[in-house]
């Protein structure tokens, strides 16, 4: 386990240094990229914690489509190189403060409901198998639900972008 | 692992680890020298490199001692930090491919669970590199060659992962070795002497793997993102020296294992029909074989991009969204049919 904890702390340390960094740097680029490190770090997180699949799928859905339209939004419409003079709204007290907000329920809720408890050693190891058994049984109607909720969103962009 | 081979975890890995940094500019080799080198001089009347080793052989390693030597060169206004991480994004994305490419029951550097998704996965991280690359190269030539790149591979992943849907229903696992065992013991008709390629019930979903495979490799029928003899270079117009032999190493890297993929996937991987699926003697010629199944595939990827001419922008846009993203739907839903009656 001494070698989990170590990669857990280098990681760790990258996410959060990367996260500080996307909201304090003034190149939108810049910023972009220091979030694709954060999501790469959560994914090593998922890989840590033996679930293969989510780690995966963190790489496919957000680094590969979701971070990749972003930059390609922004490199389409306006990416100029070198620093922007402001990049930080005038609300962003209040954004610091709903996120240390935010940041404290998760952590108390977190220690409140777990405590010391500790994952076993050999932990379960979460087959790709196993995950697709149980959303097309157990959580079939969440699932069904998110397709829909998704569906609805994809007709709702199409609507809004479409002009006449 | 077998007794043959009982090392500790961390000697296993960096035996592995060492194989694959030796294959994958070893592959490039091949490729480049094989069919970008020769085939093309022979199927255009001409006699390719000839002068540098037997047959011109060693061409490549000059070009590569070549580009090490020249000038590391940044355009002034360039966002220095993105300009050189840019190459070893691309790069990275080549390497991890290969993690999972099996060639032989226990020749493999890490048999994932999640297989193909994993490899798919990986093989989209590239587009990061490219849109990195044409943005902090300051060029606006550039900047447009990213998004003309980004455009094509983000179109062309849909259908490729869809094409590999068909496969994995048919085989049940995700798991690359899983899906060569499926092939191995398969059978057609209840005839099993060679297993049941893919190939044969799959034949829709191959081609449109091949064709995406062919976008996302960006070869010829659809080498917009770089169309060098019409328009100022790609992504990579400000790159030079060792920066571009990354790209060029990379772009032929993927190449190969995209063609490792559909050897896997389509054509039996590395299974000889007559030997038992876990017999220890395919862990010493699977290798073989599959270098001959993937040599095979990389030639009709080369025959193609030497053949036909390049497809403007907006057919290659109407060919991804409106032809081969639902035929590759209709195979899924045939598939699912299929495997559900019989």
């Amino acid at each position: 386990m001494v070698a989990q904890n170590i990669f857990f702390g280098i990681i760790a340390a990258v996410v959060v240094v990367s996260a500080l960094r996307m909201v304090t740097t003034r190149n939108i680029v810049h910023a972009a990229l220091y979030l694709v490190a954060v999501l790469a770090g959560l994914g090593a997180l998922y890989i840590l914690l033996t679930a293969e699949f989510i780690a995966t799928t963190q790489v496919l859905v957000y680094i590969g489509a979701v971070m990749v339209l972003f930059l390609f939004g922004i490199m389409l419409t306006k990416a100029p190189l070198g620093n922007v003079m402001k990049m930080t709204g005038p609300q962003w007290p209040i954004a610091a403060a709903v996120s240390v907000l935010l940041a404290g329920v998760t952590v108390y809720s977190l220690i409140d409901h777990f405590g010391s408890d500790r994952l076993a050693n050999d932990g379960p190891v979460f087959r790709t198998a196993h995950v697709s058994d149980e959303v097309f049984s157990t959580y079939i109607v969440p699932f069904e639900a998110v397709s829909v909720l998704l569906l609805a969103a994809l007709i709702g962009a199409i609507v809004l972008a479409r002009k006449d | 692992m077998t007794t043959l081979l009982a090392l500790p975890y961390w000697q296993e890995t960096a035996i592995k680890l060492g194989v694959a940094l030796a294959v994958i500019p070893t592959t490039s080799l091949i490729l480049v020298y094989l069919f970008l080198f020769k085939m093309m001089a022979f199927m255009q009347s001409r006699l390719g490199p000839n002068d540098t080793g037997p047959y011109g052989s060693l061409q490549l390693i000059a070009e590569a001692i070549k580009f090490l030597q020249k000038e590391d060169i940044h355009p002034a206004q360039a966002d220095r930090r993105v300009f050189r991480m840019a190459p070893v994004v691309v790069l990275a994305s080549t390497f991890l491919l290969y993690v999972v490419l099996p060639a032989g029951p226990d020749a493999v550097v890490q048999n994932l669970d999640t297989g193909v998704f994993y490899a798919m996965a990986v093989s989209s991280l590239s587009v990061l590199g490219i849109l990195m690359a044409g943005w902090a190269s300051a060029n606006k030539y550039a900047l447009l060659g990213g998004l003309r790149a980004a455009g094509q591979l983000i179109a062309y992943e849909l259908p490729l992962i869809l094409a590999v849907m068909g496969v994995v229903v048919q085989a049940e696992t995700l798991n690359l070795q899983g899906i060569v065992h499926a092939q191995a013991t398969g059978e057609i008709f209840g005839f099993g002497a060679i297993g049941n390629p893919f190939i044969l019930t799959q034949f829709l979903a191959f081609l449109i793997f091949m064709i995406a495979a062919q976008a996302e490799l960006t070869q010829t029928p659809f080498d917009m993102p770089v169309a060098e003899t019409e328009l100022v270079g790609g992504f990579h117009v400000e790159y030079t020296g060792f920066r571009f032999l990354l790209f060029f190493m990379a772009e032929f890297g993927t190449a190969f294992a995209f063609s490792a993929l559909a050897a896997v996937m389509f054509l039996g991987g590395w299974w000889i029909p007559g030997f038992d699926v876990d017999d220890n003697i395919l862990n010493i010629l699977g290798p073989g074989v599959m270098l001959a199944k993937i040599l095979l595939v990389a030639f009709f990827i080369f025959w193609v991009r030497f053949t036909y001419p390049r497809l403007r922008e907006d057919q290659l846009q109407k060919f991804a969204w409106k032809i081969l993203i639902p035929l590759a739907l209709a195979n899924i839903v045939l598939t699912g049919i299929f495997k559900v009656v019989f």
